[in-house]
């Protein structure tokens, strides 16, 4: 491990910068209550007791520890690298956004705030919301775009069965990002009272420091796994990225271990040269929802809509320590199309009986080029950050208009 | 800074007038480049002191439906903030003295290059700024470099905004004071006006700037009682709402549309100045 001083951990500054990116750009109105939850999260923090309880919800209420899973066909089948999926999809509510949702909503109740409200794209982020809210007896509003409600229903029918109400978007694209528009506004409208619960490594400061954090388990957890297992870090790590919580929790904890590759992968959409929503490849930095960040826009600095067939990835933007990664290169980041993705998520549920999440599927299309033609000793974790039970609808329709084309 | 802008200048003059100051927001392009040019140049004689012109963005956080909708018209017509610098070029050919202040929020500035952005605003005679987005916190990227290129950055106070955080706020602020008078997005709520008037007088306890009051003001009657108490009223929404309100069915602007904002402009000029006539009474 190194020292501090050449510590890739100790991001970001205390104006909340990771290099250039990051950083606090709201509106006055919501200043304040920025301020606020940075103060209560320090706290809560240093305080051991908020730990304990965490600790205590991850085991008994999510079902940590995640395992560890060797996927010895799917090692066969590529004929090199061995490959371990981290099991996220295995969390109650069926993917990572528990981890960091149980983290914002014990500090909603520790800020008394009585009402949560969350943005959602795939509606993964929106039923870890309305799950813990119903577990700490708050209220619970998530807002989801339009076409999002239509490509996820399985989820909007999970978020009211939890007592949560759920709020189309009928603005702009009607996906994450206009969620997210929505959000800000409804928290603008109630200073007092809400307390809004962001989904990914990204926002003003603190959020993408704080979800980083709550995520932090899953690369904890994957370090004293495979050392166990196999006695060594891995030799790559792979993972998936809209905002990037996911990648960004598995990343984190091995940034300092230099020898350890790590890749994320955005989604490449129809492909980087038609609509996609690959940030970092095809984007250039700007300021939105609260952070200077990669984003997806003309050359007036308006904002372009993206695609993605995975909902949890449609979002022209990426977390700013994403982008510090990118520019600093620790992180190598790739990108798979629908296409690819589709491919690596029939081939993961025939070959390993796992039926992952379209999101993560993106990750596991790397694998052709990552894994293929390595060494048997070379060890990969793939995040397996999602199942994909609420995406069987989708990849249905996908499949039979491909088929009928 | 300085040199006097137009602002001060014309908060000198309304002082001299002993009224408060209207404060005209419409959308630059909305619902084209020509129409919104046409009422930009109609604003002054129809009653406004000082206008704001909105540069539109896809992703307009802080605004309600009226102001989000009429963005996306004037980016559907094709509006950039190159454009509505350009429609300020224009509007200074035969007017040099009502006060321009763009407001929008900070991406399509940051993509355009601030120091070219504020060489260019300056030469078109832009008078303020007012970006949404960028909290005191993040004065070094465009508040300070504005100040230094003669331009006022002008800084919202909001509800939330606290005797303690006050002095944060209004520290690099000049121009004027734009007082948010509610928690919410623009066009929504309607404010209480002893609750404003309240706010006005704790503001002004912190400083000597003018403050301007705006968000959920819609009539001439809204306008008179926040003049009452501010040095201007803000009006947007409405506005953006009389354009939407005088299209065709397809959107485009008929011979109606001037019209609607100046009728409208004109009432709400007369609301607030009968203000302070109806108090001295």
């Amino acid at each position: 491990m190194s020292d501090r001083v050449n510590s890739l951990r100790t991001g970001p500054d205390e104006s909340g910068h990771f290099g250039i990116f990051g950083g606090r750009f709201v509106a006055e109105t919501l200043m304040p209550l920025v301020l606020d939850l940075e103060k209560a999260y320090e706290e809560a923090k240093k305080d051991p007791a908020f730990k304990k309880e965490m600790d205590y919800h991850l085991k008994h209420f999510v079902g940590r520890p995640s395992p560890l899973y060797f996927a010895e066909r799917l090692t066969q089948h590529f004929g090199g690298a061995k490959i371990y999926f981290k099991r996220e999809d295995l969390n109650h509510t069926g993917a990572h956004k528990v981890n960091n949702v149980l983290g914002q909503i014990m500090l909603a109740k520790r800020m008394k705030k009585p009402r949560v409200i969350a943005e959602t794209g795939a509606g993964m982020h929106g039923v870890a919301t309305a799950t813990l809210c119903a577990k700490f007896g708050l209220q619970c509003v998530v807002f989801m775009g339009a076409v999002d409600v239509a490509r996820q229903e399985p989820n909007v029918l999970r978020m009211r069965a939890l007592g949560a109400e759920v709020r189309p978007v009928e603005s702009g694209s009607k996906t994450l990002k206009d969620a997210m528009n929505e959000a800000l506004r409804d928290w603008v409208t109630n200073v007092h009272d809400t307390f809004y619960c962001i989904g990914t490594v990204a926002g003003p400061h603190p959020y993408p420091a704080m979800v980083r954090d709550f995520q932090c388990v899953i690369g904890d957890e994957t370090k004293s796994q495979i050392m166990e297992m196999e006695g060594r870090l891995p030799n790559a790590l792979v993972a998936c990225i809209g905002g990037g919580s996911n990648a960004m929790g598995l990343f984190h904890p091995f940034l300092d271990d230099r020898d350890v590759e790590i890749y994320g992968v955005e989604a490449a959409g129809h492909g980087l040269n038609k609509q996609h929503a690959a940030s970092l490849a095809g984007g250039r930095p700007g300021v939105l929802h609260g952070n200077r960040t990669y984003l997806l826009m003309n050359e007036d600095g308006q904002i372009e809509e993206a695609h993605s067939i995975s909902a949890g990835l449609d979002y022209p933007g990426i977390g700013p320590e994403h982008s510090w990664l990118h520019e600093i290169g620790r992180v190598k980041y790739l990108s798979a199309t629908d296409d690819e993705a589709l491919d690596a998520f029939q081939l993961c549920a025939r070959m390993e009986g796992i039926i992952p999440a379209l999101e993560p599927s993106h990750a596991l299309a790397k694998l052709e080029q990552l894994a293929r033609g390595k060494s048997k000793d070379h060890l990969i974790v793939v995040n397996m950050s999602g199942r994909g039970d609420k995406d069987l609808a989708s990849v249905a329709s996908y499949l039979n208009k491909k088929m009928s084309a | 800074m300085s040199a006097l802008t137009r602002i001060d200048a014309r908060y000198k003059e309304l002082g001299r007038e002993g009224r408060a100051g209207l404060v005209t927001f419409i959308t630059g392009g909305d619902p084209d480049y020509d129409t919104s040019l046409a009422i930009l140049k109609a604003l002054p004689k129809a009653g406004a002191d000082i206008i704001e012109v909105g540069v539109p963005f896809t992703d307009a956080m802080a605004d309600g439906p009226p102001i989000q909708a009429s963005s996306l018209r004037a980016l559907a017509a094709g509006q950039s903030l190159k454009k509505t610098l350009a429609m300020v070029r224009e509007f200074r050919k035969g007017d040099n003295t009502t006060p321009i202040v763009l407001m929008g929020y900070y991406n399509p500035i940051y993509i355009y290059g601030v120091d070219k952005f504020l060489k260019d605003a300056k030469e078109a005679g832009v008078d303020g700024l007012i970006v949404v987005d960028l909290p005191p916190e993040e004065d070094e990227e465009l508040c300070l470099p504005a100040m230094k290129a003669g331009i006022n950055f002008i800084r919202l106070a909001t509800p939330t905004t606290d005797d303690k955080r006050l002095p944060a706020v209004l520290k690099n602020t000049s121009g004027f004071v734009y007082y948010v008078s509610i928690a919410g997005v623009s066009g929504a709520a309607t404010p209480q006006t002893s609750n404003v008037i309240d706010a006005v007088a704790r503001i002004k306890k912190h400083t000597n700037l003018p403050i301007a009051v705006g968000f959920g003001l819609k009539t001439p009657e809204h306008a008179r009682s926040i003049a009452m108490g501010a040095d201007a009223a803000v009006v947007g929404s409405a506005l953006v709402e009389a354009v939407r309100t005088s299209l065709d069915e397809k959107g485009r602007a008929t011979g109606k549309t001037v019209k609607a904002v100046t009728d409208l402009v004109a009432a709400l000029a007369e609301g607030v100045r009968s203000a302070r006539r109806k108090a001295a009474e």
